[in-house]
């Protein structure tokens, strides 16, 4: 269908097909190559990392309109998340409930190497974790939390087919935890690398097992596919294992490495028995769409893998200056790593690596794991292509386009004759880009976003603080276009973009209230109420245009906790309601149709306090609103609650 | 190579077939032929929904007795409006309802040139607020008038357990999605 689609794309010569380009009618059309009229949809999503925003938001493309900032890592008012009793758990870890965190990688799930658009994962940086967004309601519904790690940055990305998300440390730190002095970093410092099974039914995740690999920083990863399948590649830098001064002390050594991780094989000697467990502490918080709430359940085990009791795993690609990116093009045989301090961008041999392990070509060994021979396993490399190359993607015709931090520029290059084919600016200072499906075996070859640190005098000005942004080049043809320049919520760290066709007919309407397994629901409002226990006061409320059940309340006294039980009994499309309470210590909560939640509100004034709905529901949502009366501690007013008087 | 061939071949019949259809346009302009036939240009009604609960109008649709009224809401060009989120309580009358008006009023209030007037009419059977049957119920025994969306106010009685509109007996409550449906065999003149 898509391909029938594309073909007919090309023959009506829309959006810039090859054969348009070389004719040069369309040079100037760039703004209808990017707009979508009104009530239209666009052609991809965009997933995009807020990282310092620690969550993930919904784009369409070609548009770059915004649809949806979906709350991962970070507390957010507008929909409750962490706020209301349900999401609270998710966000609990071995260090309490931490209300934010860096996001960075999304990656979109895979079967057979190409995108199936079901869960987008991504990491949560700071304190360590890997959440799970189911794409049928766009909304996070898994959380874990990866112990022996800090700073989770070589993470998450998917297997071939879903198999594994791999975490891994970007930091060294002690395994297991404990207080010994900094300068013992060498040699005692570990850096872990998580294996996360992933359930083929439902997308959730389990360690399986960690490699505690030797104290280097594990900076970036991918996956091998195809002939490669079966192997993971993270870029190490601080291979010096300093413990001060990186920016000098980590930049020493002429080379770092890439880290070949033979995943297949490790994961055999586990299922077999191998590896050693340890006592570990870690949160693992799952969210039940049917209960409409999470659980956090503490772990408190991880099996652990020494490389040395895995001959053969896992071998070290001498790679220089401190490599960021480490990409592998769609066949699988191509290892990219961007040696930030480098002027070049080297390329790995997928085949020259089997050969070379064949033939014991190695030049040496790191902590007992074998380095291969540099000559042995490269296959060439791009020549002083631009300054600070981070990243790289692919297109499905055997081009490849990688970012420069220093220089601000995208360059497309050819696999296999490293030469560069484009070069387009970028406003400024880019980091990521993405072209949708470019990590996997199928890119869709169309278009490219390259997200910006830095923006400057590029848009409005909003004070010192400005924002980032994102920019779409069409690279259908030979030579890339810029067609749009966008801004994003938070750092755009980077994305995952998918044919919208994959996910849009998936996508959620509404929560049946049949299936509503919420333990405080109530499905009919015949059966709204209130109930006492001790201090603590129920509220079984309902909500339908455009009133609540029920709507007064009396008999709640000052020290009183108060539990407001919401359940939204529409069963139509589009139509949440909200509600809060004045004084309430919480957010409001945003309610979807057929799903409950749950707030808090801890009255501590006598008198009578009104609540009302807080998202614009009906034409008589101004009607939509209510009271509770609070009495003194002592007061023998009884409970009691009605609507309309009943 | 062969691949290619196809598609190239492919392609070139499609942009043949393409062009055609395009004829009358600049061949420059980037907008497909595909693209333009998908612009929408429908209000609410046109959403395709099939998970929620049916809304007013879906639900009148899917009753044969309500054919008239159906009709006569495209007519009245209040579609958008019956299934908008209100919420709305409809008096909706059966085709039955419409045949006991004097002969022709049917046939002329669907006549373009007549519109608003079928729209006030219809307008004169919604109460844009939530009255399920027992709350009718409360507004009967507490004397409380219905708001129409035409404007006018409807008394509501209760006899013997029945609910009158205006008069008008319901026979029967629908809950939709947007509100409630109670059906009615006259139309409400305003």
């Amino acid at each position: 269908m898509l391909v029938a689609t594309s073909l007919f794309f090309i023959g009506c010569g829309n959006n810039g097909g090859k054969e348009q380009k070389k004719g040069g009618v369309l040079g100037s059309n760039v703004a209808e190559k990017v707009y979508v009229a009104p009530g239209e949809h666009d052609e991809f999503y965009a997933f995009v990392s807020g990282g310092f925003s620690g969550q993930l938001a919904v784009y369409g493309l070609p548009s770059g309109r915004l649809f949806k900032v979906i709350p991962v890592f970070s507390v957010d008012a507008e929909k409750a998340w962490g706020f209301n009793e349900e999401t609270k758990p998710m966000l609990n870890t071995s260090h309490g409930f931490i209300p934010w965190d860096d996001a960075h990688h999304p990656d979109i799930s895979q079967t057979a190497g190409e995108l199936d658009g079901r869960y987008v994962y991504i990491n949560g940086n700071n304190t360590p974790r890997i959440a799970k967004i189911d794409l049928t309601t766009f909304e996070t519904t898994e959380i874990i939390e990866i112990p022996n790690s800090a700073g989770n940055h070589s993470s998450s990305y998917v297997t071939e087919n879903t198999e594994y998300v791999v975490a891994g440390t970007r930091f060294g730190v002690p395994v297991p935890q404990r207080d010994i002095s900094i300068k013992e970093y060498k040699g005692n410092f570990k850096g872990a690398l998580s294996f996360l099974k992933v359930d083929p039914e439902d997308g959730g995740m389990e360690i399986d097992f960690q490699i505690l690999m030797p104290g280097f920083d594990y900076d970036k990863a991918h996956p091998g596919r195809g002939n490669s399948h079966g192997w993971f590649f993270f870029t190490t830098y601080n291979s010096e294992e300093a413990n001060t001064l990186l920016e000098v002390n980590a930049s020493q050594n002429d080379k770092d490495f890439i880290a070949a991780v033979n995943w297949q094989m490790i994961a055999e000697y586990v299922k077999n028995g191998g590896g050693k467990k340890m006592p570990a502490n870690y949160a693992h918080n799952v969210y039940d769409e049917h209960t409409h709430q999470a659980t956090s359940t503490m772990k408190k085990e991880v099996l652990v893998v020494n490389p040395a009791e895995v001959p053969g795993a896992i071998y070290f690609l001498p790679t220089p200056k401190s490599p960021h990116g480490c990409d592998v093009d769609p066949s699988g045989e191509y290892i990219v790593g961007s040696g930030k301090l480098s002027a070049d961008v080297t390329v790995h041999s997928f085949s020259k690596m089997v050969k070379a392990i064949e033939e014991k070509k190695f030049s040496g060994e790191a902590y007992g794991i074998p380095i291969i021979d540099f000559e042995a396993v490269n296959a060439g490399s791009v020549k002083q292509a631009g300054l600070g190359p981070l990243h790289t993607e692919f297109d499905n015709e055997g081009n490849a386009y990688t970012t420069f931090f220093i220089s601000s520029e995208v360059v497309k290059w050819k696999l296999g004759t490293w030469e560069v084919v484009d070069r387009k600016p970028t406003y400024y200072s880019v980091g990521h880009l993405m072209i949708p499906g470019g990590n996997s075996r199928k890119p869709f070859g169309k278009y490219l976003l390259a997200m910006n640190k830095i923006t400057k005098d590029r848009y409005l000005p909003t004070g010192p603080e400005v924002t980032q942004s994102a920019q779409l080049y069409d690279i259908s043809g030979e030579k890339m276009e810029l067609l749009l320049d966008f801004p994003t919520v938070g750092e755009p760290h980077y994305a995952a973009g998918c044919p919208a066709d994959l996910i849009k007919p998936r996508s959620r309407k509404i929560f049946k209230l049949e299936e509503n397994k919420h333990p405080y629901a109530v499905t009919n409002e015949m059966d709204a109420r209130v109930e006492r226990k001790g201090n603590e006061v129920h509220v079984y409320m309902t909500m339908i245009r455009s009133h609540f059940a029920p709507d007064n309340i009396e008999g709640v006294k000052e020290g009183d906790k108060v539990y407001f039980h919401v359940t939204n009994l529409e069963q139509d499309y589009d139509v949440p309601h909200g509600i809060s309470m004045i004084g309430a210590n919480t957010s409001e909560l945003l309610i979807m149709p057929g799903q409950t939640e749950t707030f808090v509100w801890e009255p501590k004034q006598v008198g009578v306090w009104p609540f009302y709905c807080t998202d614009f529901c009906s034409a008589l949502h101004q009607e939509m609103q209510g009271y509770v009366r609070v009495s003194p501690k002592d007061s023998p007013i009884k409970l009691s609650w009605s609507l309309d008087g009943e | 190579m062969k691949i290619f061939k196809i598609v190239y071949l492919v392609a070139l019949l499609l942009f043949f077939s393409c062009k055609k259809e395009n004829s009358s346009t600049n061949n420059t302009n980037t907008i497909s032929v595909e693209k333009k036939e998908v612009v929408k240009s429908q209000g609410q009604a046109s959403v395709k929904d099939e998970v929620s609960d049916p809304n007013a109008l879906q639900k009148a649709k899917s009753i044969a007795d309500f054919s008239t009224l159906v009709t006569a809401i495209e007519a009245g060009g209040v579609q958008d409006a019956v299934v908008n989120a209100g919420p709305l309580t409809i008096f909706a009358p059966l085709n039955t309802a419409f045949e006991k008006l004097p002969v022709n009023t049917v046939e002329d209030l669907l006549k373009s040139e007549n519109k608003s007037k079928l729209a006030f009419v219809l307008k004169n059977h919604v109460a844009p607020a939530n009255f399920p049957l027992e709350q009718l119920k409360k507004e009967a025994k507490k004397g409380r008038k219905l708001y129409m969306a035409s404007g006018n106010y409807m008394e509501v009685e209760n006899k013997e357990g029945k609910i009158y509109v205006n008069g008008v007996e319901i026979i029967q409550t629908v809950k939709v999605s947007n509100g409630w449906i109670h059906v009615i065999d006259q139309v409400l003149v305003p």
